[in-house]
């Protein structure tokens, strides 16, 4: 229902506009989501070019325009390919500022996915730093790419992933 | 914009789906014309602007239809008025309604128990809301006229 | 004028429930397409301009129509557009693209997933924002006061509306794309309730999902890809204000120029495809267009039985240029519409030579 305020010459209409749909993520996304709920990382390969691709888009290579192929599973470490520092507060954010968001390419993958990274100062971060996904606790794990709570700094010395020891 | 997330389900051939709300919170400054249109509404009272042809436009047109220059002269119509096209689906229905005093009708709900009350040419009065704000909802929408 | 013909078409498989993402969506359409030129040495790389028509707000998703470049390969980068409308309309955009010279050949595609959320109320939102969006009036019943008014004012009848239905249904026996189809009497349907009165069940079209897409090329490049090119002779599109008390709703203005300006007049016309989802768009929209009973209307069944949003409008460009290309019509008309109550209008010519 709209609403509106009368100020001075000028009325603000108030407009929300919702619509509830039912949304299909399609079968080309089957294998990743999955993957989420299972606390596995999995993209799919081109049968053309041989790209990993994580998430698998539509489903469908963007190069070669063909059906991605089977299911690849991936590490839960990666590589920062680039950063960036978040300092300005906006509307509808849920993370205390300052934060580092950051694409990151995770092993096996060939293309770069985005998330936060924590458990270190933003001023450590570099690209090409290695980092890790700490998961949030298997109850707490849904068809989102945010059952990954974050990724934080990987030691050198090994690449297992935060959590899943005791979550798997 | 905002958007709620749901539980997913899955599909016979595989596919994650869920009921997914995508709403945009528009606030929207709607300049002088309709700013005065609306208020007037709040007051329920209906006025529109008069077009180079002589038309009264309720709602008021901004810019003449025909010359494009800008609608400057008001007047005020009944909130009553003649049902010139009407249709019913259910419990609802929607008309567009010609208000004595105005040349272009208007759309709008129309307000019955049953389609059974309805016709083309009936007479019409607005049922305005018990609070009306300055919008096209200041309107419920219309009635039969006693 | 440069000469440009449509070379090639492909359509999905309409449906009513599609799980499928945009991109899914259009993959196989695309494929077929670019199959179907293999043969002739032509390849993706060849494309100077892709157009692709969609609407977000029936995805549900900001930028969808992002999404779709993935599926035409646009790497290395492409020449490509979208409009926010259906594919006739990237249609009308690719024919331009081609006429400045920019490019000789296109393809143009569209697709439309009305099943993912109330298209009815959705399509409110094609309405004035200010004065009629914000009472959410649904597109059926917008189209039932055009209906009534063209009832009232004597000029269709409800057993002509009943006839259209009658002969598209039948029609739509021999369209694996028709989602409804079947032999019925008007008696039959004129028995039906009234379900957005005056309109029952067999003057609206049934929700559908699909995709469509086809090859644009100039001169001598069509006659080198297809044997029988369906040449666009003329093509125009104009609309009507957006304040639906402001226009008659038992006409279509801005058709009449449109198919004035596309030349419709200018010569015998086989068959015409009307992009009516309504049985009352299509008697109002033969008037508007001037198109005698020797016409054949709707011989797809036509949008009455199978209407995927933003495509319904392509299909019918397709119907009309698969019959010219098979050669079993020589000249016809292809028509489109956006907006409420047949608010824009696009008319194109479609023949042999």
């Amino acid at each position: 229902m709209t609403t509106s305020t009368n100020d001075g010459d000028v009325v603000h209409l108030h407009q929300p506009i919702g619509v509830t749909y039912t949304w299909s993520a399609g079968p080309g996304a089957s294998a990743y989501l999955q993957g989420l709920t299972e606390g596995r990382l999995v993209g799919n390969r081109c049968p053309s070019c041989d790209l990993v691709y994580f998430p698998p888009r539509g489903g469908v290579c963007p190069r070669d325009a063909v059906a991605l192929g089977p299911p690849v599973e991936l590490g839960h470490t990666g590589t920062i390919t680039t950063f960036c520092i978040v300092n300005v507060p906006f509307l509808g954010q849920t993370i205390e500022i300052p934060y580092v968001a950051a694409s990151i390419m995770l092993d096996g993958a060939d293309i770069a996915c985005q998330h936060l990274i924590q458990g270190c100062a933003a001023t450590e971060i570099f690209i090409g730093m290695r980092v890790r996904a700490v998961w949030k606790p298997a109850d707490e794990w849904t068809t989102s790419f945010a059952n990954i709570a974050h990724f934080e700094p990987a030691p050198t010395d090994s690449d297992q992933p935060a959590g899943a020891e005791k979550n798997a | 914009m905002s958007a709620t997330e749901h539980q997913a389900t899955i599909a016979a051939d595989g596919s994650f789906t869920a009921p997914f709300e995508l709403a945009y919170p528009y606030d929207r400054t709607i300049g002088p014309v309709l700013s005065r249109f609306f208020r007037g509404l709040a007051e329920r009272r209906i006025e529109g602007t008069i077009g180079s042809d002589g038309k009264v436009y309720v709602p008021p047109a901004e810019f003449d239809p025909v010359t494009g220059s800008a609608c400057t002269e008001w007047v005020s119509v009944a909130d009553e008025g003649v049902v010139k096209t009407w249709t019913w689906h259910g419990h609802s229905g929607w008309a567009l309604v010609l208000l004595d005093g105005a040349d272009i009708p208007m759309l709008h709900r129309l307000l019955a128990h049953s389609s059974d009350e309805l016709s083309t040419g009936m007479r019409v009065v607005a049922q305005w809301a018990d609070d009306p704000t300055a919008s096209i909802n200041a309107i419920d929408g219309f009635v039969a006229a006693p | 004028m440069r000469d440009v013909a449509i070379v090639a078409t492909s359509q999905a498989r309409n449906t009513t429930d599609s799980t499928l993402t945009t991109p899914e969506l259009l993959m196989p359409v695309l494929a077929d397409l670019f199959a179907s030129l293999e043969s002739l040495g032509v390849s993706r790389s060849d494309i100077d301009f892709w157009c692709h028509g969609s609407c977000d707000y029936l995805t549900g998703q900001p930028f969808s129509f992002v999404s779709a470049v993935d599926v035409i390969g646009a790497w290395p980068p492409i020449s490509e557009s979208h409009v926010e409308a259906d594919g006739a309309f990237a249609l009308y955009e690719a024919w331009v693209k081609i006429q400045t010279g920019e490019a000789d050949t296109a393809v143009v595609f569209s697709n439309g997933k009305s099943s993912s959320g109330p298209v009815d109320r959705i399509m409110a939102l094609q309405h004035d924002p200010y004065v009629e969006a914000s009472l959410w009036p649904t597109m059926t019943a917008t189209a039932a006061l055009s209906a009534r008014a063209c009832l009232d004012r004597g000029v269709i009848t409800e057993q002509q509306m009943a006839d259209v239905a009658v002969r598209s249904r039948a029609d739509a026996i021999a369209n694996p794309n028709a989602l409804v189809r079947g032999i019925h009497t008007v008696d039959e349907f004129l028995a039906e309730p009234l379900v957005h009165a005056p309109l029952r069940e067999h003057d609206i079209a049934p929700i559908a999902d699909g995709a469509n897409a086809l090859v644009l090329a100039a001169g001598d490049v069509a006659r080198a890809w297809s044997p029988r090119p369906a040449w666009i002779s003329g093509i125009d599109h104009r609309i009507d204000t957006q304040r639906l008390g402001a226009r008659d709703l038992s006409v279509a203005s801005s058709a009449t120029i449109a198919a004035q300006k596309a030349g419709v007049d200018q010569g015998h016309i086989d068959a015409a495809e009307l992009h009516a989802p309504f049985t009352h768009n299509e008697l109002i929209l033969r008037r508007a267009l001037g198109l005698d009973d020797n016409v054949a209307i709707n011989p797809s069944g036509g949008a009455l039985c199978a209407n995927p949003q933003m495509a319904a409008g392509l299909a019918r460009v397709i119907e009309i240029a698969n019959r010219v290309t098979s050669g079993s019509i020589d000249r016809g008309v292809a028509h489109a519409t956006s907006g409420p109550c047949l608010q824009q209008n696009l008319v194109a010519v479609i023949e042999n030579r």
